[in-house]
């Protein structure tokens, strides 16, 4: 069993699911269109969740709310489904194929045999599409990878069941009903507005207070756990930020794109010029982990790099929080 | 991030023929895709954290060896598992489970206990009883 599916590869597999799912049903729509309108873009600091033994940074909101956000502000139908059996999530998906329906699916790291070794963590918001299946393997199209690949049955049934936090369960989604025409003007100014929210929410823990919060933590770490534990926080940090496209610069470079975008559509040219501003914060967010990774690499033991970063940190939410407002101001 | 400042150092994705897909803009200043094969301030932040966990691989082998911690613990680091994500593969509570840490107690495990973790774990239950670390 095989539909006829085409991968296109992506930045940030929640994207690339949902605009490779759309783009099957007929609805042309760019990666960074579903991020922009999805509000993907999105900044929280959880101290007290320890990830990987480090506190937990994460650069996009919950699994799944990109593309039901999408979903919502353009009208779509998605059917999501978790079951709590394996064979019922099995024999939903296999009639899926069967009816010519390719199905996005919520699955684990950690047993995806194709990622290289290093790669494979206990992360389960990870996202994919099953377009196949033959007698051994389902075939798979999963968008951060160049190509298709495959996984045994054995294998797909695991990563849809891995365990921990935001354990999949077997979730499977897909579009039921897309409209003839899209409003896409008022959809790429809800989810702006949405970002502009997030970004500077009056709660310390998110958005550009968020990121505040994290620079005066850093200048703490060392003293008050030791230059190696805090050298292996930063490490993670840059790991959140950096790995396969999600967060830091990454996310910023999708958003100037979806921006660039955008005024096209609303015929607004400031848009264009925010998106080249944002291009500029994307840089200094990789220039913030090219300076992390210096730390840590070098194990520096002294205080004072750290405070260097922490200062670089600062710079970046300042630089976001011109910038939001600029932006909550040009679409309003 | 112009198109010709994408990163292609070697690294763990370069390893496997791989490359990601970035955003990056042309020679106009427009927005295109690139593909990289990695970068080196990832691939440095990756290596920390697998050094991280082989340490802590190392330091349950050895508490195994001086029979101070039961081989779950062992291979709970060896699965780059912590107690929360083992907890909820074996579906026990946490406080359970940190008891079968103690030697002890896993010596008094029965089969139907052990092959839930032998299951999350992926190695049979006589691998895991039988564990001796060299």
């Amino acid at each position: 069993m095989e539909t006829n599916f085409t991968h296109h590869q992506s930045a940030h597999c929640e994207n690339g699911v949902a605009s490779n799912l759309l783009k099957h049903n007929g609805l042309n729509i760019s990666e960074p269109m579903v991020f922009g309108i999805g509000s993907g873009l999105f900044f929280v600091y959880l101290p007290f969740l320890k990830v990987n033994y480090a506190p937990a940074i994460s650069y996009r909101p919950l699994p799944g709310q990109i593309f039901n956000k999408l979903a919502k502000r353009l009208g779509l139908k998605i059917k999501r489904q978790k079951f709590s059996s394996e064979a019922n999530a099995t024999k939903a998906l296999d009639e899926n194929l069967k009816n010519n329906i390719p199905s996005g699916l919520q699955v684990g790291v950690y047993n995806l045999t194709y990622f290289p070794d290093e790669y494979r963590f206990h992360f389960n918001a990870h996202n994919l599409v099953v377009y196949g299946k033959t007698e051994t393997d389902y075939l798979i199209s999963d968008p951060v990878m160049e190509n298709v690949t495959t996984l045994t049955h054995e294998e797909l049934n695991k990563v849809r069941f891995a365990k921990g936090a935001f354990a999949p369960r077997g979730q499977i989604y897909y579009p039921i009903q897309i409209p003839q025409n899209v409003d896409l003007k008022s959809a790429i100014i809800k989810g702006i507005k949405n970002t502009c929210r997030d970004m500077l929410a009056p709660m310390p823990i998110i958005g550009v207070r968020g990121i505040r919060f994290v620079a005066k933590q850093i200048r703490k770490w060392p003293i008050k756990n030791g230059t190696k534990k805090a050298n292996h926080y930063l490490a993670q940090m840059v790991r959140m930020q950096e790995e396969i496209g999600t967060g830091g610069g990454g996310f910023r470079f999708i958003y100037a794109a979806f921006l660039e975008e955008a005024s096209v559509i609303l015929e607004n040219g400031e848009l264009k010029i925010l998106s080249q501003e944002m291009t500029t914060i994307g840089d200094l967010w990789r220039d913030f982990a090219v300076e992390a990774s210096r730390v840590y690499k070098n194990r520096s033991t002294k205080a004072d790099v750290y405070n260097t970063i922490a200062d670089q940190l600062l710079d970046i939410a300042d630089k976001e929080e011109v910038f939001f407002k600029k932006l909550k101001k040009v679409i309003s | 991030m112009k198109k010709e400042e994408v990163p292609q150092d070697k690294g763990n994705l370069s390893n496997k023929n791989m490359r990601e897909l970035v955003y990056a803009t042309d020679e106009k200043g427009n927005y295109t895709t690139a593909l990289s094969t990695g970068w080196e301030p990832k691939t440095i932040a990756l290596s920390n954290s697998i050094e991280e966990i082989s340490e802590r691989i190392a330091i349950a082998k050895e508490q195994v060896k001086n029979n101070e911690v039961s081989p779950i613990c062992y291979f709970m680091e060896f699965s780059r598992m912590d107690i929360a994500v083992l907890s909820s593969y074996v579906g026990m509570w946490q406080w359970r489970v940190k008891r079968h840490f103690k030697p002890k107690i896993f010596a008094g495990l029965s089969d139907k206990i052990l092959q839930k973790y032998a299951d999350a774990f992926n190695i049979s239950v006589a691998e895991l009883r039988n564990f001796k670390p060299h």
